[in-house]
């Protein structure tokens, strides 16, 4: 790698430089008000830097309570969204890829229809079974119609036809049945794959808004931008430093993950956004 | 004896393909746990939202009467829905240009750019992982107003952003621009990535400026990618809710509010279940539309391309 000066690259950098500026403004100047003094978080002419930094919004919104427990909520219900989806999706995509039974075209291609349904359409009918069921305020409400992702399954779909079968028939020679096949050659061959769904899955999951916050009136079962969304118009009023807190606290594990996981992530994403192509 | 003597020749086609039976029972097996849940939260609702949406149903269940298409027929009369849906073809025509196009400029930067692409993937597509009220929260409380929020406060204006109702809507649109366009970008990077090396390699020995390779090389190839995010842009700001509902709640005076916050006004707020799914599967049925022209559209390309 030679690093070639030009001043096509400067003139580059600076463009990017200043539009990367104003696109992580609104996430500084939350985590600026954050830290200033209650007092100053509304001083005009704005100031980036309160007369000290104090994390005492920090501990007043950690001290309620409500953020720790939405967040385990979030994280408990994101998890088990994720792992049901992707378990449930690669079995049925391995059903449809590789086996054959009656049917299976026209339950392809009911499911393949689903994409076409947009959730927020169905949230009368949704919570109306809901309450049918007796599932409202629980986990359950909020976790199964999340797993019912057609798009998931038909990525699946298309990536096990890819996979060569020679290694799958070399197993059955061998006298593996179908669930060792899946489970010990398939699942692991597909991992690629299956980390990219999971972290979409585990995105769009944990940042859910609509349903979550129709199905959970209870605040031991809401999830954290539920439950956010609650307090804004309820309890911290116009304590910005504190509100700006709580948005630093439900913003950041996503944005530290990324940082950590972002090959990973970046490529979850193009991959499952693509694949209508 | 009886029992035996039908046996062979049911038995014989059988016996042959005896693996094959039993992977027939196993393939339905792979498939049955997401069958069941499929069917019951997504396949069933949307049946029952379409009877619901013939009924006069409320929220408790009650009055549950046929009405036909009353309920249809009553949106259509109805200056609320007009309005709403006004709004929501408003807000996805707004939305939808900047999306594209600043995804692709976001995109093509930063894929020629050779230093700090964490820092990029960063500031660009950071704000997309945040949930939608953590954005709305942001920009409602502290982006926003008048004074001490960051725009005004830094630009010296005194614009109400969220209070002025020729420019709500605008607002919304800038919100979800910064919020989302972070998935486009990396659809767009990916693209980019996947064209491959030589092309450039060859029009470089042909002398092509980086203007000629972006105009004759990168655009044309990215033209499939293109009407690809465009769809999903449609369709994606069609269902447009959350930042509306919690920054503006579809004020002022109703020049911002959504089709899927009136079916929730309605059905969640008013109590008519009924008249709410006629509602939203007006919306469906246009989001159905779009979803199938991108099929057609995809299925044309590939004819053409064989």
């Amino acid at each position: 790698m030679t690093k070639r000066f030009s001043w096509g690259q400067v003139v580059l950098l600076v463009i990017a430089l200043a539009l990367a500026a104003v696109w992580l403004a609104p996430i500084l100047w939350a985590v600026a008000t954050s830290v200033k003094p209650e007092t100053e978080t509304t001083k005009i002419p704005l100031q980036w830097f309160g007369s000290e930094i104090t994390f005492d919004a920090y501990a007043l919104v950690l001290g309620t309570g409500g953020i720790v427990k939405w967040a385990i909520n979030s994280t408990v219900t994101a998890v088990i969204v994720t792992f049901l989806t992707v378990l449930f999706s690669a079995m049925a995509a391995y059903g449809f890829a590789r086996t054959q039974f009656r049917g299976q075209r026209a339950l392809l291609a009911l499911i393949l229809a689903g994409i076409m349904v947009p959730p927020q359409v169905l949230i009368a009918p949704l919570f109306a079974e809901m309450v049918a069921l007796g599932l409202v305020d629980t986990w359950w409400a909020i976790i199964l119609p999340q797993v019912a992702a057609p798009l998931i399954v038909y990525i699946l779909v298309k990536f096990f036809q890819d996979v060569p079968p020679e290694l799958e028939q070399a197993a059955f020679v061998d006298g593996a049945g179908r669930w060792r096949v899946f489970f010990t050659i398939v699942l692991p061959l597909s991992r690629p794959v299956l980390a990219a769904v999971s972290i979409f899955t585990f995105i769009t999951t944990w940042n859910n808004f609509l349903w979550p916050f129709l199905v959970s009136t209870d605040p031991n079962t809401m999830t954290l931008p539920v439950g956010l969304a609650n307090v804004v118009q309820g309890t911290f009023g116009l304590r910005y430093a504190q509100i700006m807190a709580s948005v630093v606290l439900a913003g950041l594990p996503l944005l530290v993950v990324f940082v950590m996981f972002q090959r990973q992530i970046v490529r979850g994403v193009a991959h499952t956004g693509l694949a209508g192509q | 004896m009886t029992t035996t003597v039908a046996a062979p020749a049911t038995a014989a086609p059988v016996a042959t393909p005896k693996v094959r039976r039993g992977w027939t029972q196993h393939g339905m097996v792979f498939v049955a746990p997401f069958l069941l849940i499929y069917v019951a939260f997504l396949v069933w609702p949307t049946l029952l939202g379409f009877q619901m949406s013939l009924s006069s149903v409320n929220i408790a269940g009650g009055n549950n009467h046929f009405v036909g298409f009353g309920n249809y027929l009553e949106a259509f009369g109805d200056p609320r829905m007009w309005h709403s849906l006004w709004n929501t073809l408003v807000f996805t025509v707004l939305s939808t240009v900047p999306l594209v196009f600043l995804g692709l400029v976001f995109a093509l930067l930063v894929h020629n750019l050779r230093f700090m692409q964490w820092l990029w993937r960063l500031s660009f597509f950071g704000p997309f992982l945040l949930p939608s009220a953590v954005v709305s929260i942001l920009w409602l409380q502290m982006i926003y107003p008048a004074g001490y929020g960051l725009i005004n406060g830094t630009l010296g204006t005194d614009v109400l952003w969220l209070g002025d109702p020729s420019v709500a809507m605008w607002s919304m649109v800038l919100t979800t621009v910064w919020w989302t366009v972070g998935f486009n970008f990396l659809l767009y990077l990916a693209a980019l990535q996947s064209i491959p090396q030589h092309l450039y390699e060859a029009a470089a020995i042909d002398g092509a400026t980086a203007w000629d390779k972006l105009r004759s090389i990168t655009l044309p190839l990215l033209g499939r990618t293109t009407a690809l995010i465009v769809v999903l842009q449609l369709v994606a700001s069609l269902k447009v809710f959350d930042q509306i509902y919690l920054m503006t709640g579809g004020g002022p005076q109703d020049a911002t509010r959504p089709i899927i916050e009136y079916a929730y006004d309605v059905g969640f707020t008013g109590y008519r279940t009924g008249y709410a799914s006629a509602v939203s599967y007006i919306l469906f049925a246009l989001i159905v539309i779009v979803s199938l022209a991108q099929l057609r559209l995809f299925r044309k390309r590939e004819e053409v391309a064989s």
